[in-house]
């Protein structure tokens, strides 16, 4: 019912539309996009959400083949694995912690973990977040069903919580001499449920859904994961970059806004605030893509970090 | 520095100063996220308990160390070749992801290439451990000596038969059986130097339920050496001789032709005592005339 309200009232508002207070005080956009799927048609209006969505089933079903149907091409879980049994790669925030409890581990960790490492330092750190971790399914489709139930407000802490919680999380372990963020991560947990067994688990990946649905929107990923800001953290310097390159097109409409997981990253490209060039450079962003897709002024592309034209 | 706050949307609004309502911001997020995380520690440092049956993979550092080494991959589990080995899922009341095994359950085979120890990236599992024979999962226990068929006269010998190291780990041990007074009951004995927590002794127990003999942490199976307490015999051992002078020996009737402390009786044998008797059991009853 809300839908069609939204979409249509967005000149009355007094509030600027462009800032992300405006769009949080209008309410979220029931459904962004649709002026996308009109212009380019509804294929190149979900281009990068179904490479995302790809990429996530897809690295989940190599862990996956294995224990269902015997097809050993990766074993383990994102915590560490072993590729066609050549190939380590583990994940680096685990090494930064096990260093901070104390431990120092075997080449092998160490090379898996400079191998991912290396790969997010150069293209991007929290690509981690959109086009692999799994629990992105799971806030994605709390916010999807955030705007289709016109949920509106909502009381999220604040973005630097993440790495403040980061922080911590490196000092309980140094106290603890132990993983102690793992017996809780919701990131490690929720992949290791899929392919070894949930047991309770459950319980946590539903709060998180829970969460971000009804009490904080976006409050997961966006506020409170200490594992996506240490990749935010390594994604600094990142080549690949969402570029507002056709800014001079935009129309206000908000889409953008209403589909961006940490919409605070597009107004300093898309306005012009506090910067001359129209590249996304906040780490925050997680070059998902969907500002891309939802857009029909093909406003933004994703390219790099150097390629600071407009056209 | 605080110079440098971005202003928000609502800095201008209202009365305290930007660096004042920065600090308080901050100092409530970073009470927020600390709360949290140490919730989260205080959680794991409960939760790290391990339960009595829950064994770690063999190589497995020492607890402490073990939960800062394990990011819970399940490599080894993966490798294990008889799916002994399984990632705590939480609410199993085992740090949640580590690997352990039940050994009433699938008990460790002993692989001699310890395939599990070799998956492990991150040293978790100790790569030292490259015998087997030498790895100390914990400790197999004959916890239940009133149901342990051995401990009532029978010839179970389970545990003894399936045991890897079989006659060192665990050996069978003949002692006088006091209920019959004419039996021997030979027991199930673990010795520690040799036993190295498989649990295939506590797999194979006969009983139904629960099994008589438990592979526990070493921790709860041992007691701690009394570091002032010397054994002589083990002494006089390493010195050749005894540390205080030699004993008088004083023999014992009947048994004089015995080792010094030797009180044994085998069969056949009896004290050579004149007119010695069996005792009768009072009110008389009947002699089936059986003789051992």
């Amino acid at each position: 019912m809300s839908a069609q309200t939204t979409t249509g009232g967005v000149a009355e508002r007094k509030v600027p539309p462009t800032s992300v207070r405006g769009a949080a005080m209008r309410g979220v956009v029931a459904r962004p996009g649709q002026e996308a799927v009109e212009a380019k048609g509804w294929l190149r209006a979900h281009k990068w959400l179904l490479l995302r969505r790809a990429s996530q089933l897809g690295i989940l079903a190599l862990f996956l083949l294995g224990p269902w149907f015997g097809w050993w091409i990766v074993k383990g879980n994102l915590s560490s694995s072993l590729t066609l049994g050549v190939l380590p790669l583990t994940d680096p925030f685990l090494i930064v912690q096990q260093l901070a409890a104390g431990h120092w581990p075997y080449r092998e960790a160490l090379l898996g973990g400079g191998i991912v490492l290396a790969f997010y330092l150069l293209f991007g750190g929290r690509l981690f977040c959109s086009w692999v971790c799994p629990v992105n399914l799971v806030t994605d489709a709390a916010a999807w069903l955030r705007r289709r139930l016109g949920l509106k407000g909502g009381k999220a802490p604040a973005g630097s919580t993440r790495y403040w919680l980061l922080g911590f999380v490196l000092v309980i372990a140094a106290a603890t001499g132990a993983l102690a963020w793992e017996w809780v991560n919701p990131v490690s947990m929720f992949h290791r449920g899929l392919i070894f067994g949930f047991g309770l688990a459950w319980g946590i990946v539903g709060g998180i859904f829970f969460y971000d649905l009804l009490i904080a929107p976006r409050g997961w990923c966006g506020h409170l994961c200490p594992q996506g800001a240490f990749y935010a953290l390594l994604g600094r310097a990142s080549v690949v970059r969402v570029s507002a390159a056709r800014r001079s097109a935009c129309n206000d409409c908000m889409d953008c806004f209403a589909v961006c997981p940490e919409p605070q990253v597009i107004r300093p490209a898309l306005k012009g605030v506090g910067q001359d060039h129209p590249l996304i450079l906040d780490a925050d962003c997680t070059t998902c893509g969907r500002c891309v897709d939802v857009c029909g002024k093909d406003v933004f592309r994703i390219t790099t970090r150097f390629n600071r034209s407009e056209s | 520095m605080n110079e440098k706050v971005q202003p928000t949307g609502r800095a201008a609004t209202s009365a305290p100063s930007p660096r004042r309502r920065f600090l308080k911001d901050a100092a409530g997020v970073a009470g927020g996220a600390g709360l949290l995380a140490l919730g989260a520690g205080m959680y794991a440092k409960q939760a790290s308990a391990l339960p009595a049956t829950a064994i770690r993979p063999p190589g497995a550092l020492p607890e402490d160390d073990f939960l800062a080494a394990c990011v819970r991959c399940g490599l080894c589990v993966r490798d294990c070749p008889y799916k002994t080995l399984k990632l705590a899922e939480l609410g199993d009341g085992v740090a949640t992801g580590t690997p352990y095994f039940e050994a009433r359950d699938i008990p460790c085979e002993m692989c001699e290439d310890i395939p599990c120890v070799v998956a492990c990236p991150t040293g978790a599992l100790d790569r030292a451990l490259t015998d087997i024979g030498k790895a100390r999962m914990g400790l197999a226990v004959l916890i239940d000596q009133e149901n342990c068929l051995n401990f009532l006269g029978l010839r179970c010998d389970v545990c003894y038969r399936v045991c890897p190291v079989i006659d060192k780990a665990i050996t069978l041990e003949r002692i006088h059986n006091p209920r019959s007074d004419r039996h021997a009951m030979l027991l199930p004995t673990v010795h520690s130097e040799h036993c190295t927590g498989c649990g295939k002794c506590e797999k194979a127990c006969v009983l139904p339920g629960e099994s008589a003999i438990k592979v526990l942490p070493i921790r709860l199976a041992q007691g701690s050496k009394a570091e002032h307490y010397l054994r002589g015999w083990e002494e006089k051992e390493a010195a050749g001789k005894s540390l205080i002078g030699d004993q008088v020996e004083l023999p014992v009737r009947g048994l004089e032709d015995k080792a010094y402390g030797d009180t044994r009786v085998g069969p056949g044998e009896s004290p050579q005592v004149p007119d010695y008797k069996p005792a009768q059991p009072a009110g008389g009853g009947l002699d089936s005339g059986w003789k051992p």
